[in-house]
């Protein structure tokens, strides 16, 4: 059943389509878009879902998706009014439809309960006055779903369907009324009686009187006979109309529910009549008769339409006649099922032609290109160490070797930017889980939230998109949990009672950056300030900005929610994010405006692969400072560095203050700084745009590093975002320009304590 | 001689289980997404039968079959309709517009081959 599973799987990816095709859909209605495309969009999503889920047998979801189905349906015809309310209660339905298209697909449970309760709701929407009760144990009780055979194709097309064979032929033959009549005595209890009179309807739409001949034919022996007494002159035919009368003798063991099963298609386009017993064929016979001894005048002008006789049966010989009219009479062995095997033996050799809108896609195992990203970085290692040799030997730049270096260079670097971009993906894939998030959390706490995305196409590393999903979801539970007041709280003060979060992710810089904002009541920085004191996290004198006060939620054990919610409660707290954020070479801050909202800043690098930085010397060491930090670098003039406190100092660029920050000092290489006037300036800005001045002795120049991760190979180290393998083969240490900032702000540029932290650069 | 089938569904589940059966059976098959391809695909593949979906974007299925009717070189085509047991008013309306059939979803391979063979010489 290999197809039917590879079915299956096609059947689950198109489940994750239409299911955002659904979300969008509702959100685009809860936005008040009521017209007839939009619902009928979201009406057929939820229908093909049941579709689907209905030829795999998967109950529990058919079920759901029905009632869901139901409602929409009527919501579709205008007997429900498309209201936000109603897109709000679907959207929950939707959530829960996801979830049983997730445990159909052994990914997860469904809360039954909870789905049952949805049902109920729905189904009230789609008639108030029923009673919800019945619904909800309906549904719960699917929790083993009755399967559903999907049988293997069996019968397959017989012969008999060949074109223009009908299974049957005809052969004129003759008949004795006498005989027929004395043989009613005879007359089994399995004879039947089919009288079948179509109407041009029933040609209209392309069904055939031969076809039911042939479908009774199937049930048992017939002999069908042929009224055609209303058929009129060939001038005045009207070739569309319908003007005769079957009379079919039928013997079969099936009973009149079959019989009539055969007229199924034509019901209504043909009057019927099925009696048990041959009295009726013994009727049409005589009426046959009448026509045949006084036949219409106007059949002579013509040719006269022979009464046809056919008899459509197995070896069931026709007793001996007196010629009463010549009649066409059809003789055929019973179409036999038998003989379709011949055109089932190849059922392969048929040509499957999809005309359906082309794409062209190559699927790639990840871990192809994940090798190959691996094999350009060393690339980019070998290529550095190739230059560095050059440069080492004394080989003029303008030379056809260090030329041909250049080149390579750039080769290297295009092959690095096109393998990224295969791995590259847009966050929408993470965006898209959010909406729902956003739901049910408000959902929870009882707020109004409306989500606002933007930039879900930005592009980013493979690598980075699946590290996105869990801080984001924090930021999110964050922004409404503690962000957004309750619907009242904002009534009062003025604003809209639904609050808005917004979702960004945007380029900067050469990273990525998500932003979560929410225009809620903003950090309430006496209270987060009187827990950090209270928890011992900060000394109760300490000075500190709005913007530090702030950033205390990241401070590990804090936690302001004074009773635990159900949502941001869970033992995680933004410690934790910011934690992981850093792992990955990462920042997240937060801007709080008391009364208008907070915004989170996440950034993250494009790839956790290669960095453009510019090498300088630190005390003898080698370091690397991403170039996206770098503003400018400068050799500061002495009347522009000014001392700041006890110890600090500060640079004049242009007209402004920066700090000073000796590298060598922050990361413990050397207790005293020299002078800045003796080294270089790096001028950077971090992810907040706060600025400073980094002090080192002397710039290398600029070149694209493969970052190797410290946590991995050694361990997390403050003031350093990673490691690097140089050209001449040492390794060294990338500086995190941010922490070492923050590291200096929360100092106030005090001496580093004694103890230097050891850092291996070999 | 093979017989050629049209299947008119916009959903890509629908279509393939369609192309299972058929194939199975021995049928070429044909597909569209939606009711205005499929009286693209109509004039370039002129089918022996057509199998449609009823909720489908563009063109539905209702107007597919009244489009395949009026047509003086198709209308003789036989069209099934796929639908679902709940619906008799869409049934209804379906032969309205001029379906031949219908096949109730979910179907099996041999219901839908002896609807086929119902319809079809």
């Amino acid at each position: 059943m290999d197809e039917l599973e590879a079915i299956k799987v096609t059947f689950f990816q198109e489940c994750e389509e239409l299911l955002a095709d659904l979300e969008g859909g509702l959100l685009a209605m809860q936005e008040g878009a009521g017209d007839s495309e939009t619902v009928n969009a979201v009406f057929r999503a939820v229908h093909s879902i049941k579709g689907g889920a209905g030829a795999f047998g998967l109950e529990p979801l058919v079920r759901f998706a029905h009632v869901f189905e139901t409602l929409l349906d009527a919501v579709r015809a205008g007997s429900v009014p498309n209201t936000v309310e109603l897109a709000a209660v679907l959207l929950r339905a939707s959530d829960i439809l996801a979830d049983h298209v997730s445990a159909a697909r052994g990914l997860g449970d469904v809360d039954m309960a909870a789905s049952a309760a949805m049902a109920a709701e729905l189904e009230t929407w789609t008639d108030p006055n029923a009673a919800p009760v019945a619904a909800a144990p309906a549904v719960v009780e699917e929790a083993a779903p009755a399967p559903v055979a999907v049988a293997e194709p069996v019968v397959a097309a017989d012969d008999a369907m060949d074109d223009d064979d009908l299974g049957f032929i005809f052969v004129p033959q003759t008949i004795s009324v006498e005989a027929q009549a004395a043989d009613a005595d005879l007359v089994p209890s399995n004879v039947w009686t089919v009288s079948i009179r179509p109407k041009s309807d029933l040609y209209r739409k392309a069904n055939e009187t031969a076809l039911l001949l042939r479908e009774l034919n199937r049930l048992g022996p017939i002999k069908a006979t042929l009224d055609d007494r209303a058929l009129p002159a060939l001038e005045d035919l009207d070739p569309e109309a319908a003007f005769v009368t079957w009379s079919v003798r039928l013997e079969t063991e099936d009973d009149e529910a079959a019989i009539r099963e055969v007229f199924e298609f034509v019901d209504g386009d043909c009057d019927l009549e099925i009696t048990r017993g041959e009295a009726a064929v013994e009727d049409a016979m005589a009426s046959l008769l009448a026509v045949a001894e006084a036949p219409a005048p106007v059949v002579e002008a013509v040719e006269p339409p022979p009464a046809p006789v056919i008899e459509i049966a197995a070896p069931a010989p026709v007793a001996e006649v007196a010629p009463v009219a010549p009649a066409p009479v059809v003789e055929a062995p019973k179409p036999a099922i038998a003989a379709a095997a011949p055109a089932a033996a190849t059922p392969k050799a048929t040509q499957v032609e999809v005309p359906g809108p082309g794409q062209s896609v190559i699927r790639v195992d990840p871990e192809r290109i994940d090798r190959l990203i691996d094999l350009v970085g060393e690339l980019v290692i070998n290529q550095a160490m190739l230059a560095q040799r050059v440069g080492e030997y004394g080989i003029a730049p303008s030379s056809n070797l260090a030329m041909g270096l250049d080149e390579l260079e750039q080769l290297t670097r295009e092959i690095q930017d096109s393998v990224m971009a295969i791995r590259a993906q847009p966050v929408k894939s993470v965006f898209q889980r959010m909406p729902r998030l956003v739901r049910e959390v408000a959902n929870m706490t009882s707020k109004q939230a409306r989500l606002v995305m933007e930039g879900e196409n930005t592009e980013v590393d493979k690598t980075v998109i699946e590290r996105l999903s869990d801080p984001i979801t924090h930021m999110l539970r964050n922004a409404i949990d503690h962000g957004l007041e309750s619907p009242e709280e904002r009534k009062a003060a003025g604003k809209n009672p639904e609050g808005v979060v917004r979702l960004a992710a945007l380029h900067r810089s050469g990273r990525i950056v998500i932003e979560v904002s929410d225009d809620g009541k903003g950090i309430n920085r006496e209270r987060v300030f009187g827990i950090a004191v209270k928890k011992g996290l900060i000394a109760p004198d300490l000075q500190l900005t709005d913007e530090e006060i702030d950033n205390l939620i990241f401070l590990p054990g804090f936690s302001t929610a004074e009773k635990i919610s159900d949502v941001s409660g869970r033992g995680v707290g933004m410690d934790v994010v910011k934690r992981s954020v850093q792992a990955l070479g990462g920042r997240i801050s937060i801007t709080s405006r008391p009364g208008l909202g907070s915004t989170f800043t996440l950034s993250l690098p494009l790839t956790l692969a290669v960095l453009d930085g510019m090498v300088v010397d630190v005390a003898g060491e080698t370091l690397v400072v991403p170039l996206a930090a770098i503003v400018e670098s400068l050799r500061p003039k002495p009347e522009e560095v000014r001392p700041l406190g006890p110890v600090g100092s500060v640079l004049a660029v242009r007209d402004s203050f920066v700090p000073l920050i000796d590298v060598g000092q922050a990361l413990g290489y050397r207790a005293h700084s020299p002078h800045p006037t003796d080294g270089v300036v790096l001028l950077v800005e971090g992810e907040d745009g706060s600025r400073a001045a980094l002090v080192a002795d002397a710039i290398h120049g600029q070149r694209q590093v493969v970052i190797k991760s410290l946590e991995q190979n050694y361990q997390q180290v403050e003031g350093v975002a990673a490691a690097t393998i140089l050209g001449d083969g040492r390794v060294a240490l990338i500086l995190d320009v941010d922490a070492t900032i923050a590291m200096r702000r929360r100092e106030g540029g005090a001496p580093r304590p004694t103890e230097p932290t050891l850092i291996a650069a070999e | 001689m093979t017989r050629t089938v049209l299947t008119v569904d916009d959903s890509r589940t629908m279509r393939d289980m369609l192309r299972m059966a058929l194939v199975g059976a021995g049928f070429n098959v044909v597909e569209a997404v939606d009711g205005e391809h499929g009286l693209e695909v109509l004039s370039a593949h002129r089918p022996d039968i057509i199998i449609t979906d009823i909720n489908m974007p563009k063109l539905d299925g209702f107007g597919f079959i009244e489009a395949v009717r009026v047509d003086d070189d198709y209308r003789a085509i036989p069209i099934l309709v796929l639908t679902t047991e709940s619906d008799p008013a869409k049934k209804q309306r379906a032969r309205e517009a001029g379906a031949t059939g219908w096949i109730v979803k979910p179907f099996n391979p041999e219901k839908l081959v002896d609807a086929i063979r119902r319809v079809a010489a």
